[in-house]
């Protein structure tokens, strides 16, 4: 350890050494942690049209609209080991062509500092919730669920389903007239 | 006395290496190391090339993904994923695919895979699933991405599920990619300094820490193939 280089090696190999024990324990702390917290959803208003879908393959397809409120309290979740938390709304139904649907109606970002309080009430749907053919129409049971994405400093990549869900039915016929 | 002195000076002289060698010397060096230790250097440097590659197949071979660990190229995904950032995938057939789940996937035509999330999901009763994917700071769905026609992705497409992260390690591959010249230079670096410092007892901490870098350049030259660097 008598030259410049030498030691400048050393100190080098040591830092990464530290940085990686350091972050190791980081993703070990915070692993197995149950990152699941209640949730309140609620649904105020529902229409259904049938439009060609525009976004994508052109074929008349139901197109819902919904309105709707989300209370939930994020604090828990959070600890040092989260960088943010990607909240995502999805609608989960069965129809006649596909078993499983889902469709992701509203998302967030929630980043480390800022309010974990989650309240947002009269939201409307930030994407179209087209299906994929004409299964909406009727469909019984469209279940809401408030789900979230915890992106670690360093580590694993869950996801988590807030308990807590809306199932609502749909109408049965269509709205020509009205614009939502 | 003094040609005593003078005989010491003269050993002493013939004793000590210099510490700091460039390149050159490394043909001195070789000359002086007998047969048996010439081989010993070169097997030590192909058990660190080949454990490298055998932990890269053992991980494609547990997660099931051919490329288990990708590097974020572009901000598509921010602020979850920056430029540099590395990603460790899986590829259980079993695991159906959801909305939510962050997916790397290949597009025809297009070489680099890409990551992004999926909002759509629709499967059939016999299993067949179509999803559809958006990056997360795009404000538009990937159908302008995908092949011309191509309004869903499927299973096949899929390379992997983003499972764990790790933020800048990555950078190394972004750099070693770029200039070319780094990576070759590191790897020609290292080589020397394993084959030079190994002849000489004493030299054992310099030669752990040379040979703990080259299988981490050898794995990151691994990963920066171009299949294998993610973007978008």
């Amino acid at each position: 350890m008598n030259t410049l280089l030498s030691r400048a090696n050393s100190l080098f190999a040591f830092s990464l050494s530290v940085m990686a024990a350091v972050t190791l324990g980081c993703f070990v702390t915070t692993a197995f942690k149950d990152r699941c917290v209640p949730v309140q959803l609620q649904v105020s208003r529902i229409m259904l049209k049938n439009v060609e879908d525009f976004t994508g393959p052109r074929q008349r397809s139901d197109l819902g609209f919904i309105t709707f409120h989300i209370t939930a309290d994020l604090e828990k979740t959070f600890d040092w080991n989260v960088k943010q938390l990607f909240l995502y709304l999805s609608a989960e139904y069965s129809t006649k062509n596909n078993a499983v649907n889902q469709v992701v109606l509203w998302d967030k970002i929630v980043l480390r500092g800022d309010n974990p309080k989650l309240r947002v009430k009269d939201v409307k749907a930030k994407y179209f919730f087209f299906d994929d053919g004409n299964g909406l129409k009727g469909n019984r049971n469209v279940t809401l669920t408030l789900s979230w994405n915890v992106v670690p400093i360093a580590g694993i990549l869950p996801l988590v389903t807030g308990s807590g869900h809306v199932s609502v039915p749909f109408p049965d016929a269509y709205e020509i007239m009205k614009s939502y | 006395m003094g040609r005593q002195a003078q005989g010491q000076v003269v050993r002493l002289h013939e004793g000590i290496q210099p510490r700091n060698r460039s390149g050159l010397d490394i043909f001195g060096d070789l000359r002086k190391m007998n047969k048996r230790q010439l081989y010993y250097q070169v097997l030590n440097f192909a058990m660190i090339v080949s454990s490298a590659l055998m932990i890269w197949k053992g991980l494609i071979v547990l997660t099931g993904s051919e490329s288990p660990i990708v590097v974020v190229l572009s901000g598509s995904m921010e602020p979850a994923f920056h430029r540099g950032d590395l990603l460790f995938l899986t590829n259980f057939r079993e695991d159906p695919i959801r909305a939510g789940e962050i997916v790397v996937f290949k597009v025809e035509g297009r070489d680099i895979p890409i990551v992004h999330r999926v909002i759509k999901v629709h499967e059939k009763d016999n299993g067949d699933i179509k999803f559809l994917t958006k990056g997360d700071n795009n404000e538009v769905d990937d159908r302008g991405l995908y092949k011309e026609g191509q309004n869903w992705l499927e299973k096949k497409d899929v390379v992997g599920r983003a499972r764990g992260f790790l933020p800048y390690v990555g950078m190394v591959t972004i750099i070693m990619n770029d200039y070319p010249k780094f990576k070759v230079g590191i790897c020609v670096s290292v080589f020397v300094r394993v084959l030079s410092v190994g002849a000489f007892p004493g030299g054992a901490a310099e030669l752990q820490s040379s040979s703990s870098v080259l299988p981490l350049v050898l794995l990151q030259s691994l990963c920066s193939e171009p299949k294998i660097s993610v973007s978008t």
